[in-house]
């Protein structure tokens, strides 16, 4: 049985349009502010992951690389690991298994992005995830894949845009209260439907702002945790699965990845009944859909009823028996690709300490979930937390 | 408790826009110098080849059974070789669609792109291909199409094909056959 890991602490950037700094001097921010949270030096970290998207936002080949100096790597073991927007979920999974593996007692996890850098927009750099032969001849960008999925997500079950627009008002309000956030706002389900229509059913406020930012947690082996904090929060469960790439030979109503990953996660943290067990949860919201997509798919919601729970609030923050994203998500704090999966590890870590300050969920919730979605719409990966 | 980020010093810093502007950034560019040359391969060389003569090729797997499409020379879940080929038909209903007004640098376009992911018939249930639907008359495209709705490849004229997905310029909804359901 691997030995149990817990974040004892974390940092993040402000999360922005277009940083001052370069990636790296984000990732250096993001990783003496998680070093500083527990008292530690580079001298105590045993090893280091690194979790970064396309090469081509930053137009450096081997990334990993050009980050290694901000992230604390030299001289140390080093690993960068990929899974396109699934990176800042699937970087801490990487850690634990260096930890839990009993090869290493602390672990270094920094996930970093600047889209900004890439001209005249970043979203050129997800052209390249389309196959070459049959599908970039036809001209798509990547509001194709997410405006696909949402419609057939809402055919599948009769959910309206309206229906969808409450995860927009409620994570950017979330992030009112979030000292880093780049597109906090208080807004209305109206004002969300008016908004431009990008690619119906996408509109602008549906979608997450391009941003450069970075995070970063301090990991550590039981032992050596309990030496170091008396509040350490444990990763109790850890999953990932991939589905097909011939995306559209499946029915994208439903990420049954993403249910593979978190049963995984559950099985592992002797979870038996989500809903009851899990306290509050930070699911991927790259588009205000994918929140709601991404609870079912976690088992956290009924097949096509996250609508109907978001509407009666079970999803709030202060009041809602499930809080979701009380960061603010994607949608609200931002979206640095990498760095927006491991804020929400962050988040989780500060909720279960209770030091979320304004955002802090009430009923000192014991144990959360956060999860992150990429690769081209098949890659699902969960992280389950808790102070137990 | 307290909140953690009170006592920090927070990095990331943004640029105004009127510093851009007004050259306030020092900024280096470079383009890479980067082209491609991708090989067809096997199974979407012989679907190119079909297209070319008008035509839309499948496989079928003997282990799962599906009929595929786009074709590949081997299943990748049975993970064994795929050596037959179907040819299937030039219609199809539309399983999921977008209305895109931007393109990818998020300049905006008057004329909506209509991407959509079309199963076509001949193969098995739930395989599609993305492509492109012709943009219904009307200001809100979206009302007129519908998960269901069938459609017809129109093809380039014979002279004008070349082995590409774009041998089919777009796909024409079918009249009278729009509210054809699952
Ligand atoms: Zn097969």
């Amino acid at each position: 049985m691997a030995r149990r890991v817990a974040v004892i602490g974390a940092g993040m950037t402000r999360f922005v349009r277009r940083a001052k700094e370069t990636s790296r001097e984000l990732a250096f921010g993001a990783s003496r502010m998680a070093l500083d949270s527990c008292g530690l030096s580079l001298n105590d970290i045993d090893c280091v992951v690194h979790g970064t998207a396309p090469d081509a936002f930053d137009g450096f080949h081997m990334k990993g690389e050009y980050l290694s100096d901000g992230s604390g790597a030299f001289r140390k073991p080093y690993l960068r690991c990929y899974v396109g927007g699934g990176t800042g979920v699937f970087a801490p999974i990487q850690g634990w298994m260096h930890v839990a593996s009993g090869l290493f007692d602390t672990c270094l996890v920094v996930c970093e992005e600047k889209m900004s850098s890439c001209q005249p927009h970043p979203q050129g750099a997800f052209n390249s995830i389309f196959d070459h032969t049959t599908e970039r001849p036809l001209g798509p960008n990547l509001l194709w894949i997410f405006a696909l999925e949402m419609n057939r997500y809402m055919n599948a079950y009769g959910i309206s845009q309206r229906d969808i627009a409450g995860v927009s008002v409620k994570n950017k309000k979330n992030a009112l209260d979030h000292p880093a956030a780049q597109v906090a706002k208080e807004t209305t389900v109206e004002e969300v439907l008016a908004s431009e229509v990008l690619a119906w059913p996408v509109h602008r406020l549906m979608v997450s702002p391009v941003s450069d930012g970075a995070a970063a947690v301090i990991l550590a082996g039981e032992e050596k945790a309990r030496r170091l904090t008396d509040r350490p929060v444990w990763i109790q469960g850890v999953g990932w699965d991939l589905d097909t790439s011939y995306w559209t030979n499946r029915d994208l109503a439903y990420p049954q990845y993403v249910e593979n990953a978190a049963r995984r996660a559950y099985r592992m943290a002797g979870v038996r009944e989500p809903r009851k067990e899990i306290h509050l949860a930070e699911p991927y919201d790259p588009f205000a859909y994918k929140e709601l997509h991404h609870l079912e798919g976690l088992l956290l919601s009924e097949k096509g009823k996250a609508p109907e729970d978001l509407a009666r609030g079970r999803f709030d923050r202060e009041k809602g028996e499930l809080p979701t994203c009380p960061s603010g998500g994607l949608m609200g704090v931002g979206n640095p690709i990498a760095a927006a999966g491991l804020m929400k590890i962050c988040e989780l870590f500060w909720q279960l300490r209770g030091e979320a300050g304004k955002r802090q969920v009430p009923g000192k919730p014991e144990r959360g979930l956060a999860q992150a979605w990429g690769d081209l719409m098949q890659v699902g990966t969960v992280v389950v937390m808790g102070i137990k | 408790m307290t909140e953690v980020a009170q006592n920090v010093k927070w990095i990331g810093e943004n640029w105004k826009k009127e510093e851009v502007l007004h050259g306030k950034v020092f900024t280096f560019s470079d383009r890479p110098q980067a082209r491609y040359a991708w090989d067809t391969g096997e199974a979407i060389g012989r679907y190119l080849a079909g297209f070319k003569q008008g035509k839309i090729l499948g496989v079928r797997c003997r282990g799962c059974q599906r009929i595929m499409v786009p074709p590949r020379i081997f299943c990748e879940l049975c993970f064994r070789d795929i050596s037959e080929w179907v040819t299937l038909k030039e219609t199809g209903r539309i399983r999921t669609f977008s209305v895109c007004y931007v393109t990818w640098d998020m300049k905006r376009i008057r004329k909506p792109q209509i991407p959509a992911v079309i199963e076509i018939d001949g193969a098995s249930e739930g395989m599609g291909i993305l492509h492109l639907v012709e943009a219904p008359r009307g200001d809100k495209p979206w009302e007129r199409l519908r998960a269901g709705t069938r459609v017809q490849a129109v093809w380039k004229p014979k002279g004008l094909r070349r082995g590409a997905v774009t041998d089919i310029r777009f796909w024409r909804v079918l009249t009278g056959n729009a509210n054809a359901g699952h």
